[in-house]
């Protein structure tokens, strides 16, 4: 017991890394799943083309919001206020867009600004005030969603300017016309996102091979790579036969790939987690932990700002009941893709399939035409199941 | 103080026959036969990961009767327990390392916790109160009942741990490692309360690696090694041997306790001067006073001091103010003064504590060894804010490798790890930072003679390497074996200096009481 077997990163049989990483996998499997039962329960409506469009713009949001989230949470803290921040911003970029005229960019940089600056208010009273997060949250839950109404009234404010518009409900530029229904454009960009990524894991497993510590099947490997092909290749086929890219996913993906590469390979990434493994570990090996919970709430706010932005370009007027309800959606995609409450685990993918999850559900049941009240039930239950799933896993 | 009739005539109140357990492929008992007779202090002893808290946990019930092999026989009997309720109704109470009391309750709520005097289930206070007081008493304590947990020092704890197992009518208590965080005169005291419980006919298993107290106390004492009994020791057929213990546990000569070295003494390297720091909540308490100290390159400087001395304090007031209030004094490095207002700044100056509390304040106990030993330094490991993974990988297996972490590889959760390999990964985290100067805090707290062997040996290499380095303890034997020079400390200051060839347990004490006296 006291030397146990000294077994250095080997290549190790494909069920036993199945097994090593089955958390990683099983929320990707657990989506597949509900997305084939979906696909079957609605006879193929699921995966027309025009839904998977709309699933992505219904969702977009949620992701967006969901990366600031993963951070927050990750650090051991949660933001209730994101809906009514991004509620706000709406209302907020509305004012200065509609009834002020001003040009749509310098609006965005404005608002995107403004959201920052809320973050960084709530972020001083949790980090620099340790009060906790879910009490201050709370209030700017309250304040922003009151200010919010105060700005427009009980009116909504709209429309946009077209360009803004373009933000949510535009696509792609196709430079090459278009034959047969396809959006060649956007499926090609959809195809090169693909070999982008399997490019990326051959040199990664390349480097690791030549140090001798990849531990991940050659088959597997490979297998997971012709599905990435499949998969990316597919959604993007889907979406370039509707209308082709919208400008979101393509926001969305910048986004997803920027998070999963500051949370996974930075410094700051590794230090963020290590706040919330162990706030007074990390303080005592000199991670400045007070200065990085301020700054993930200052993303938190920037985030939920353009979370509100988009929102408002789709609906394509600033509603006071925009954003009701968002934060839940946001820490239950969250706590569904893994990321634990007591904080230091949690990751970038995890949160949009999680989200995604939620997404597809929604979508799902909305074209089985189950209840609103139905729904929140499933929803509800779900949350629940993947928590408890996710705490077994562990303890075992 | 012993008992004339021998022991072994009587039969036994728990004897444990053939246990085996493991845990996946991991065999973590096997075969292990352990039998303690009533009214007996009954040692177990052995390296970490040896299985001695495995087997405690299959007598208490928290590996239920099933999920091992073998039989336990209690009071004459065979028993099943499905868990710990069923133990502790039979009086079997076992007092975990870490203790299991609510700080922000009182020490009768705390006693009381599961089984308030209660009529109709309404609390009877005042009863409480009496029987507290009289359970207080019978361990010595003169606190109120209704003092908070939080207010009180961990030796009192302890105590009260104790007066709650006495609550439940104990016939036999099991202590892990009761003194570990003990200082001398907290655990005189606890060992002399187990003295007069076997007085009175209470049985005790005392698990440690104390060998000094366990040769004090101690009946009979158990080795355990590799999940298997190595024998029982009579400690009252003839004097005990500690050399023989440590041989049975380690199944190999050490050939001291503290391995040798040649100092290498050069010039003074790391100056404090005139060191002073205030409570963090009680602003007008002076914890650190006015200390002074100086330690040359290539030396090691032992601090001794009772519990609350200010040791820890003035350690962690150095390291970037991570303790106190107005913290006030100058520190230099080859003559240069330092800039230590925060940690960030103090490891930059060449500084690195190892904390005493290794599993709150030293590891991220959720993440590998991979990512704890590059966590103070991770621009060793990172070009412009990108961690090279690579890089730190060897970085981990190397430190892995150099300092005889048993895991299974660095992707392994330090929070699995036992105690002794924690604490080498975190040095590993502080030796990557290649500091000057290095705090030790407690580093051998809680961890078995072998690992302490090896952690003393990094300590002298680190001195060979020209380091200055300062070690905290609460145990003089270590101080005086690993140490050249030993100054005391008490009440916040400095109140004596023993040069190592010269210490001795007593003249360390003489300067601790010398100053008590005064007062």
């Amino acid at each position: 017991m006291s030397t146990p077997q000294e077994t250095i990163s080997t290549p190790q049989s494909v069920g036993g890394f199945l097994k090593d990483n089955l958390r990683d996998f099983g929320m990707l499997i657990s989506l597949v799943v509900i997305v084939i039962f979906f696909q079957i329960a609605t006879d193929g409506v699921l995966l027309k083309p025009l839904n998977v469009t709309n699933i992505v713009l219904q969702n977009s949001y949620i992701v967006i919001m969901a990366l600031g989230m993963l951070m927050v949470i990750v650090t051991g803290h949660i933001d209730l206020s994101v809906g009514s921040v991004a509620g706000f911003i709406g209302g907020f970029a509305g004012l200065l867009m509609v009834q002020w005229g001003l040009n749509f960019a310098v609006v965005i940089v404005i608002s995107l600004a403004v959201g920052g600056l809320i973050g960084a208010i709530q972020g001083y009273f949790v980090a620099y005030f340790k009060i906790p997060s879910f009490i201050v949250t709370l209030a700017g839950m309250l304040v922003f969603r009151g200010l919010m109404i105060a700005i427009l009234g009980s009116q909504a404010i709209g429309p946009f300017p077209p360009i803004f518009q373009k933000l949510s409900s535009g696509y792609v530029v196709e430079l090459i016309s278009s034959t047969g229904g396809l959006y060649i454009t956007s499926f090609l960009l959809g195809l090169v996102l693909a070999v982008i990524l399997i490019v990326q894991n051959f040199a990664s497993r390349k480097r690791r091979i030549s140090h001798g510590v990849e531990s991940e099947p050659f088959g597997f490997f490979v297998a997971k790579n012709l599905l990435i092909l499949a998969g990316v290749g597919y959604i993007a086929f889907l979406i370039s036969s509707h209308r082709g890219m919208p400008n979101v996913l393509i926001i969305m993906a910048v986004l997803i790939a920027a998070y999963s590469f500051l949370t996974t390979r930075t410094v700051i990434g590794r230090q963020i987690y290590a706040v919330g493994g162990n706030a007074r570990a990390a303080e005592l090996s000199g991670i400045k932990t007070t200065r990085l919970v301020f700054l993930t709430f200052v993303n938190m706010g920037v985030l939920a700002a353009l979370g509100g932005l988009v929102v408002a370009a789709r609906l394509n007027s600033a509603t006071p009941k925009a954003g009701t309800g968002f934060e839940l959606d946001v820490i239950a995609a969250c706590f569904i893709g893994g990321a634990s409450a007591y904080g230091g685990v949690g990751k970038v993918t995890g949160a949009v399939i999680g989200a995604f999850l939620m997404g597809v559900m929604n979508n799902g049941m909305s074209i089985l035409g189950i209840g609103i009240d139905y729904q929140q039930v499933i929803k509800g239950l779900v949350l629940l199941g993947a928590v408890c799933v996710d705490v077994y896993n562990q303890r075992r | 103080m012993l008992d004339p009739v021998p022991l072994a005539e009587k039969p036994p109140i728990l004897e444990m026959r053939a246990i085996s357990k493991s845990f996946g492929a991991v065999k973590a008992l096997s075969d292990v036969s352990f039998a303690v007779q009533e009214g007996e202090i009954h040692a177990l002893v052995g390296e970490n990961g040896a299985g001695k808290s495995t087997l405690m946990k299959v007598l208490s019930g928290v590996y239920p009767h099933g999920s091992y092999e073998g039989s336990i026989f209690f009071g004459g009997e065979e028993r099943h327990f499905r868990d710990i309720n069923d133990s502790e109704k039979l009086g079997i109470i076992i007092i975990h390392q870490e203790l299991a009391l609510i700080p922000l309750m009182s020490i009768a709520e705390n006693i009381f916790l599961t089984n308030p005097p209660a009529s109709r289930g309404v609390i009877d206070r005042s009863e409480r109160h009496k029987r507290t007081q009289a359970l207080l008493a019978k361990v010595g304590l003169t606190e109120q009942p209704d003092t908070l947990i939080t207010n009180i020092g961990v030796g009192k704890q302890q105590l009260v741990e104790i007066a709650k197992a006495l609550s439940k009518d104990v016939r036999l208590l099991i202590l892990d490692e009761p003194t570990a965080s003990l200082n001398e005169t907290d655990s005189a005291a606890l060992l002399e309360l187990l003295k007069e419980f076997r007085r009175n006919g209470i049985t005790s298993i005392m698990i440690s690696h104390k060998l000094n107290e366990i040769s004090e106390v101690a009946d009979r004492i158990t080795v355990l090694r590799d999940g298997r009994t190595v024998g029982t020791l009579d400690c009252h057929a003839g004097p005990v041997d500690e050399d023989e213990i440590v041989r049975r546990m380690v199944d190999r000569d050490l050939e001291s306790r503290y391995p040798k070295r040649d100092p290498k003494i050069g010039d003074v390297i790391f100056e404090v001067e005139n060191w002073s720091a205030y409570h963090p909540m009680h602003s007008d308490r002076q914890v650190v006073k006015n200390v002074s100290l100086k330690v040359r390159a290539g030396e090691v400087v032992g601090i001794s001091g009772l519990m609350g001395a200010g040791r820890t304090e003035f350690a962690m007031s150095l390291f970037g103010r991570s303790w106190g209030r107005h913290v006030t004094g100058t520190a230099k490095l080859h003559g240069k003064e330092l800039d230590l207002s925060d940690v960030h700044k103090a490891i930059r100056a060449g500084l690195a504590y190892v904390t005493e509390d290794r599993k709150q304040l030293g590891l991220i106990l959720p993440e590998d060894i991979r990512k704890n030993v590059s966590l103070a330094h991770l621009g060793g490991v990172s070009s412009r804010g990108v961690i090279d993974d690579i890089a730190e990988m060897k970085v981990a297996q190397e430190f892995r490798t150099r300092m005889r972490i048993r895991s299974h590889n660095v992707y392994q959760e330090t929070g699995k790890l036992s105690g002794g390999n924690q604490q080498k990964v975190v040095l590993s985290k502080w030796l990557f930072t290649d500091p000057d100067v290095l705090i030790l805090d407690e580093p051998t707290r809680g961890i078995d003679v072998g690992a302490k062997y090896e952690i003393y040996t990094i300590i002298n290499e680190l001195a060979d390497a020209g380091k200055a380095v300062i070690v905290i303890s609460s145990e003089m034997p270590e101080l005086i074996g690993i140490c050249d020079r030993i100054v005391v400390m008490h009440e916040g200051a400095f109140v004596g200096e023993v040069a190592g060839e010269e210490a001795t347990q007593e003249n360390i004490m003489r300067a601790i009481m010398r100053r008590k006296g005064r007062e």
